[in-house]
C-alpha cells in the first residue's frame, strides 16, 4: 500500500463564490477528510489562495490536483510536503482569570511556549500561540488540567520554499490578449 | 445638441435573447414558468429570429439540446424556470458533463431580494448542479448578462466541452441597462487547449514505429476535436487496427478495413481479447471508463500505452500510461502522422479476423440470421441499416437495445451515433432524437429505444407532433427491462425482481398523438415495415416485438478482465 502523508495544497483562484463548493466537492466525492482549510486574498489583487491540508497518497493527491486545476476559475494548484513549505497555525485558549493568578504553572507554560496573553479581564484571559501543531497541542495539554473555557485553532497557513509563478501566468495571459488585439 | 445617439436601454430579458443571437443561436429548447417569464416575453417578440421549441418536460428540453449539440457540433441551449424547472434539467446536465456535450442551460430564479428566503419555486440550482457542470454562474444584475453569456458559450464549447448553467434572478431580467456584447476569447484561469509537447510526439512515434502488435482505441475526442480526417490518415498510414468506445463510434466508417469493432463490456470479442495481447495501445480521445477497461489491474499490462488527450486530468486517472500526449488530437494526430512510418500488420490483423469469425459463429449469426421464431434486436438493426443504407443518425437509449444498436449499426458518416454513454440515462433517446434531427435536418434520424426507456420520456411524442418533425422511432419491445433482466439471469439466479413490464399499446399511444405507427410481430413483416417507416416523410413510430429473454453477448462480467470476455 502506498503511504499516506500530509500535503499542503495551494490553490490560486479567481474570486468566485461558488468555487469553494466545487473544491470541497472534489475532496468529498473521494472521501478525503480535510484536515485544515484557510482562504484569503493573496499577494496579487483579486486572486485568492486556498490552503488545504490533507492526508493522502502521492498518486491520490496528483489526481486531485488535476481535478482542481480543471475547474475553470482555478488559475493553478500545487501540492507540497511539510519539508517544502514554511507553515504555521494559531490557537486561542480562554482560561478563567483566577487560574492565572493562582497557578504558577500556567504562567510558566505561557513563558516556555512563547505564547502571548492578548486579553485579560476580571473573568477570563485569552492566550494566543502561533506555531506548529505539536506546539499548540503541547500548550493545550499543559492548560487543560486547569480548565479551558474555550479553545480554537486556525487552519494552516503556509508559504512555499519554491516559486509558484502565478504572476507569470497572469502576465502571459495579458500579453496573449494584447497580441490578439 | 449631442450628435451621438444615446444608446437605448434594454431589459435583462431582451439582453438574454440578444446575447444568444450574438452567439448565433437560432434554436432553443425549453419550458416556461414564473421566474423566467420576462425572457419568454422576449422569445415571443424575437420568434422570427429564435425558434423556441416547447418540450413536454424540462428533461426533454435538456436532452434535445444535447442531441442538437451532438449532431450539429454546435452548442445546445435549454431554458427552464426556477425550482422544479431547474431541477428537472439536472439529469441532462449530468449526462452532458460525463459525455462532454457542449450545452448552455439558462434557468430563471426568484428575485435577488428573496434569495435564501425559501420563496415560491426557489431552489439552489447553482449548488445542486455544481458537481455536474463545467461552470455555472448566478446573475443578479442585468449588467452581468452579456459577459456571463459570452463566457458560458466559450466555456461550453472550448477544450473538453461540457454543460454550463446560468441562473438569472427575475429582477435582473426586468432591469434596464446599456447592452454591449463582446465575445469571450479567453479566460486567464482556463487553458482549454494545452500546448502539445513535441518530445512526447517523438516518443510516441518511436513506440509506434517499433511496435509489432499495436492497437488503437479511439473515443469521442476524435469527433469533438473535429479530427476525423486526421484520425483516418493516421490509421491508414500507420496500418494499425483501430477499435472504438461507444461514444467514438462512427468517427471511422464501420466498413473501414482497419476498423476492428467496439471495445468494452459488450464490445467485440477480438479487440477485447487483444487489448491484453497487444504490445502497444494507442488511446485517442478516450478516458478508460470502467465499462471499457474491466478490471484495471488486468488491463493491457503487457503493453506500452500512449494516450492522446485534451484533458490533463484524464492522464493516469484510471490507467497509468507511458507516453501522455496532452492537447487537441486534431493537431497531435497530424504531428504524429508526420513522424511515423507507413506500415501494415497482416498477421496481427488476421488474429482480429479469426476472433471475429469465432464471434460470428457463436453470437452474431444467431443475432442477425436467427433460426428461432422470436425476432431479435440484431435483425431489427440490420433492417434499419438496409433501408437507411447506413446514412442515418442512430439515437439510442440505454440498455440491451443500445448495445445491439451500437454493435450492429452501419455507420458511414461521423456524428451518426448519439447515445447516453457515461451516465446511462434511460429516457435520453426520444428527446435527443428531436434535437439530433433539428441539428442535422437533412439527415435521417432513427431513434432506437427499449420499452422501458421509451416510457420515461414518452411525453415528447407531443413535441414531435407539434413540430411535425420527421424522426423515425423504433421501439424494441421485449416487455422487460432487458439489461437488468439479463444480469438477473446471469448473476442473480433468474430472480426477475421488478424487471417485467406490462406495457400499454404503443401503437395506440402514437396514434393518439396523431403519429403514423405500426407494430411488427413476425419476421416476414419486419423489412417491409422498416421500409415503410424510412420512406415516410413524417414522424413514424414502429414497435418491433422482439424475443422476451434475448441476451447481449459478448460480455465482460463487471469486475473481470477484458480478456475474460464471454461469448455465452
Amino acid at each position: 500500500m502506498e503511504k499516506k502523508i500530509l500535503y499542503t495544497v495551494s490553490i490560486y483562484t479567481e474570486n468566485n463564490i461558488g468555487l469553494l463548493n466545487r473544491i470541497s466537492a472534489i475532496f468529498l466525492k473521494r472521501h478525503i477528510n480535510i484536515e485544515s482549510f484557510t482562504t484569503s486574498e493573496c499577494e496579487i489583487e483579486n486572486v485568492f489562495r486556498f490552503i488545504i491540508v490533507v492526508e493522502m497518497t502521492e498518486s491520490g493527491i496528483e489526481k486531485v490536483i488535476k481535478q482542481i486545476e480543471k475547474q475553470v476559475d482555478v488559475i493553478k494548484a500545487f501540492y507540497h510536503t511539510d519539508e517544502e513549505t514554511i507553515f504555521q497555525e494559531t490557537a486561542l485558549y480562554k482560561v478563567k482569570s483566577n487560574s492565572l493568578f493562582e497557578e504558577r504553572h500556567i504562567q510558566n507554560s505561557i513563558k516556555e511556549s512563547n505564547a502571548r496573553i492578548i486579553t485579560v479581564n476580571p473573568k477570563f484571559f485569552v492566550i494566543e500561540k502561533t506555531g506548529f501543531r505539536h506546539e499548540t497541542d503541547k500548550l493545550y495539554n499543559d492548560l487543560a488540567p486547569y480548565g479551558l473555557l474555550q479553545f480554537t485553532r486556525s487552519g494552516r497557513i503556509a508559504v512555499t520554499k519554491s516559486k509558484m509563478g502565478i504572476s507569470e501566468i497572469i502576465n502571459k495571459f495579458k500579453n496573449q490578449k494584447k497580441k490578439k488585439k | 445638441m449631442n450628435k451621438m445617439k444615446k444608446r437605448k436601454k434594454i431589459s435583462g430579458a431582451e439582453a438574454v435573447i440578444k446575447s444568444l443571437l450574438k452567439e448565433n443561436v437560432d434554436l432553443v429548447y425549453g419550458y416556461p414558468g414564473g421566474a423566467i417569464m420576462p425572457v419568454y416575453d422576449e422569445f415571443f417578440k424575437f420568434q422570427h429570429k429564435v425558434h423556441h421549441v416547447l418540450t413536454r418536460h424540462e428533461q426533454g428540453a435538456v436532452h434535445a439540446a444535447q442531441g442538437y449539440a451532438r449532431s450539429s457540433g454546435r452548442v445546445g441551449v435549454a431554458i427552464a424556470t426556477s425550482g422544479p424547472g431547474a431541477t428537472n434539467l439536472v439529469t441532462g446536465i449530468a449526462d452532458a458533463q460525463i459525455d462532454s456535450t457542449p450545452i448552455v442551460c439558462i434557468t430563471g430564479q426568484v428575485p435577488a431580494h428573496l434569495l435564501g428566503s425559501d420563496a415560491f419555486q426557489e431552489t439552489d440550482i447553482i449548488g445542486i448542479s455544481m458537481p455536474v457542470t463545467k461552470w455555472s454562474y448566478q446573475i443578479t444584475k442585468a449588467s452581468e448578462i452579456p459577459d456571463v453569456i459570452a463566457k458560458a458559450f466559450y466555456i461550453a464549447k472550448s477544450g473538453r466541452p461540457g454543460p454550463v448553467l446560468i441562473d438569472i434572478t427575475k429582477n435582473a431580467q426586468f432591469e434596464m441597462f446599456d447592452f454591449k456584447y463582446k465575445k469571450c476569447v479567453g479566460i486567464r484561469s482556463y487553458n482549454p487547449i494545452p500546448k502539445i509537447d513535441k518530445n512526447k510526439i517523438l516518443e510516441a512515434a518511436n513506440l509506434i514505429n517499433s511496435a509489432k502488435k499495436p492497437l488503437i482505441v479511439w473515443g469521442q475526442g476524435v469527433i469533438l476535436g473535429n479530427a476525423e480526417k486526421e484520425f483516418k490518415s493516421f490509421v491508414e498510414k500507420s496500418g494499425i487496427p483501430a477499435a472504438w468506445t461507444i461514444l467514438g463510434a462512427s468517427a471511422l466508417p464501420t466498413s473501414h478495413e482497419l476498423n476492428v469493432g467496439m471495445v468494452g463490456m459488450h464490445g467485440n470479442y477480438g479487440p477485447n481479447i487483444l487489448t491484453n495481447k497487444c504490445d502497444l495501445l494507442i488511446a485517442i480521445g478516450m478516458r478508460f471508463d470502467d465499462r471499457v477497461t474491466g478490471d484495471t489491474s488486468k488491463y493491457a499490462k503487457q503493453a506500452k500505452i500512449i494516450h492522446l488527450e485534451i484533458d490533463p486530468a484524464e492522464i493516469d486517472k484510471n490507467i497509468k500510461v507511458d507516453v501522455p500526449v496532452i492537447g487537441n488530437c486534431k493537431d497531435s494526430l497530424r504531428m504524429l502522422s508526420k513522424n511515423i512510418k507507413t506500415k501494415s500488420y497482416k498477421n496481427w490483423l488476421k488474429t482480429f479476423d479469426d476472433l471475429m469469425k469465432k464471434e460470428f459463429n457463436k453470437v452474431i449469426k444467431n443475432d442477425l440470421i436467427p433460426k428461432k421464431k422470436g425476432l431479435t434486436m440484431g435483425e431489427s438493426i440490420m433492417a434499419i441499416n438496409k433501408f437507411t443504407k447506413g446514412k442515418a443518425i442512430i439515437v439510442s437509449d440505454v440498455g440491451q437495445h443500445q448495445m445491439v444498436a451500437c454493435r450492429y449499426a452501419n455507420f458511414i458518416e461521423s456524428k451518426s451515433n448519439i447515445t447516453s454513454g457515461g451516465l446511462g440515462t434511460m429516457g435520453f433517446a426520444l428527446p435527443a432524437a428531436i434535437g439530433a434531427k433539428m441539428g442535422a435536418p437533412k439527415r435521417e434520424v432513427v431513434a432506437v429505444i427499449g420499452d422501458g426507456g421509451y416510457q420515461m420520456t414518452i411525453q415528447e411524442l407531443g413535441t414531435i407532433f407539434q413540430l411535425q418533425l420527421p424522426v423515425k422511432i423504433v421501439i424494441l419491445n421485449n416487455d422487460f427491462l432487458g439489461m437488468v433482466r439479463q444480469w438477473q439471469q446471469l448473476f442473480f439466479d433468474k430472480r426477475y425482481a421488478s424487471t417485467e413490464m406490462v406495457n400499454p399499446d404503443f401503437v395506440s399511444i402514437a396514434k393518439a398523438y396523431f403519429l403514423d405507427s405500426e407494430r411488427v410481430e413476425v419476421r416476414s413483416d419486419l423489412e417491409p415495415a422498416v421500409e415503410r417507416m424510412i420512406k415516410s416523410k413524417k414522424p413514424y413510430v414502429l414497435e418491433i416485438c422482439v424475443e422476451k429473454e434475448g441476451n447481449v453477448f459478448p460480455m465482460i462480467p463487471s469486475g473481470a478482465a477484458v480478456s475474460d470476455v464471454r461469448l455465452d
